[in-house]
């Protein structure tokens, strides 16, 4: 099991390194998108200004603090409590992102299904899994909100941010069709029938 | 004693922003439960990076959780209060609006149609309000939980026939505990309604869902299935955020109402590990926060 520390952006065949199991520390730049802002981008068409190529994104949707702009809040917000969100409500849009956008790396929490698994072994991609619910953590590793598009979905924005180390992250689903949340879901589904039969539910 | 009503409001925008900062003692005290038993790697680590945030968000007089949830408040009043209730619900919605504003909260609320964000954390019929009484003398207590998304898209509900009995509902719930995985941000509390009408089935799920740990059903029969349940979910090996492992639940709870003879309903709702709730006891003698 590897330990990466990738300087965002990167390329497919870097994103092609990483293997399920292994871990990832993030530098430079992380991108902030959820439901809203990738219904946006694709069920409605609308065009993202920021470049999201070679980059992570991160199912997030944060609080922030509204500020004066200023060198450390270029424009306007400072991160209070940035986290995660359930990655499967946006499942669909992970080939969308990557063919369009370029996006190589998606952060998020409680792993994602086949269709995104494919699109990491056709593209070159990878899944990274935070802990979900450790927020004020997770913020600790956020040092700038640097550039927000699409406010008006606010607090679905497209955000960048600027992180310091963020992670450790472990990498979930690869782009050789490893995935560790089919593992479990395979080993959970050889277990129902003796539970089921241990609390006298069987079918 | 009769409710001042300025005096509720602050003590809701309080409770908001209390119960998203801290989170109770029993929590706290499952999780080190749980640290004891977990026996996976990952599960291992997983279950310290929680705990490591509870420290964070109280070192850092930050958050624990980024969602700020669908903000419900259950009101309990006693005997011998005087209130005007149309009165005491506005009070609640401007302490919510209040809290939201003030500390910068993400407004998590919006229309369900045109999907407008009014920044207030409130919307039709949001807050949840839920008013009850009981017996005590003089004394109101206003809960409130800011009630995550990510563990109340798992939610259920299935009128199920008498004649699949109670071992198609003990499926249900290990059924739709899998289903979920690690979407629901394990280790969870599973929340089981039994009985009742659907709305109330469902209102049962999510009593279970958001009582404390340590307590039981009142309920002899609702007691037994909750203890089988309790050891069944954390046989499956989903764990903490369904990367495997024992931590898969807390405990499941389950609240039970009589039901129709035609009927026999299961309604399934899921709290998160980020289990955020907060009261104030309002009485003569003054308020205080647990």
């Amino acid at each position: 099991m590897a330990h990466h520390v990738l300087d965002m952006p990167i390329d497919a065949e870097r994103a092609r390194t990483l293997r399920v199991g292994d871990t990832v520390t993030l530098r430079r730049t992380l991108f902030g998108i959820r439901d809203a802002t990738l219904i946006h981008m694709f069920d409605k068409g609308r065009a993202a200004r920021l470049d999201l190529n070679g980059h992570a994104v991160i199912h997030t949707a944060p609080n922030v603090h509204r500020v004066e702009k200023s060198p450390e809040a270029p424009v306007g917000y400072t991160p209070f409590c940035i986290g995660t969100t359930t990655s499967m409500r946006m499942e669909r849009f992970t080939r969308k992102l990557m063919e369009r956008e370029g996006v190589r790396l998606i952060v998020g929490k409680g792993g994602m299904g086949p269709e995104t698994l494919a699109a990491f072994q056709d593209l070159g991609g990878a899944y990274l899994a935070i802990v979900g619910g450790a927020a004020a953590l997770e913020t600790t590793w956020i040092e700038q909100i640097e550039d927000v598009d699409m406010d008006d979905l606010h607090p679905e924005s497209l955000w960048q941010f600027r992180i310091r180390d963020f992670g450790p992250l472990l990498v979930g689903m690869d782009a050789h069709g490893g995935s560790l949340y089919a593992k479990v879901q395979a080993d959970v589904a050889a277990r129902r029938d003796a539970v089921l039969a241990s609390i006298g539910a069987s079918e | 004693m009769d409710l001042q009503l300025d005096e509720v409001e602050k003590i809701c925008a309080d409770l908001y922003l209390r119960a998203l900062q801290l989170l109770p003692p029993d929590i706290k005290a499952g999780f080190a439960d749980l640290q004891a038993r977990e026996t996976d790697a990952t599960g291992r680590a997983i279950l310290g990076t929680m705990v490591e945030n509870i420290q964070v968000a109280e070192r850092t007089r930050n958050i624990l959780c980024q969602d700020t949830g669908i903000p419900i408040y259950n009101v309990t009043i006693g005997h011998n209060v005087g209130f005007d209730g149309a009165a005491l619900k506005e009070a609640i919605r401007r302490g919510c609006a209040r809290s939201t504003k003030e500390n910068s909260l993400r407004s998590s609320v919006v229309h369900p149609i045109t999907r407008k964000n009014d920044y207030t954390s409130c919307g039709i019929r949001v807050p949840v309000i839920h008013v009850d009484f009981d017996d005590r003398e003089e004394t109101v207590s206003i809960e409130m939980i800011p009630k995550g998304s990510g563990s109340e898209n798992g939610s259920f509900l299935k009128m199920l026939l008498p004649s699949d009995g109670i071992t198609a509902v003990k499926r249900f719930v290990i059924d739709r505990v899998i289903e979920l995985g690690g979407r629901v941000c394990p280790p969870t509390i599973v929340g089981v309604g039994l009985g009742g009408t659907s709305d109330l089935c469902m209102h049962l799920a999510k009593m279970a869902a958001t009582r404390p740990l340590g307590t039981v059903c009142p309920d002899e029969e609702g007691a037994k299935i909750e203890a089988e349940l309790s050891e069944a979910v954390n046989a499956l090996g989903i764990g903490p955020q369904g990367l495997g492992g024992r931590s898969t639940s807390f405990a499941v709870h389950v609240e039970i109402a009589a039901t129709h003879i035609t009927q026999n309903p299961v309604a399934v709702n899921i709290q998160c590990h980020s289990a955020r709730r907060a009261r104030a006891t309002i009485t003569p003698g003054g308020i205080a926060f647990s």
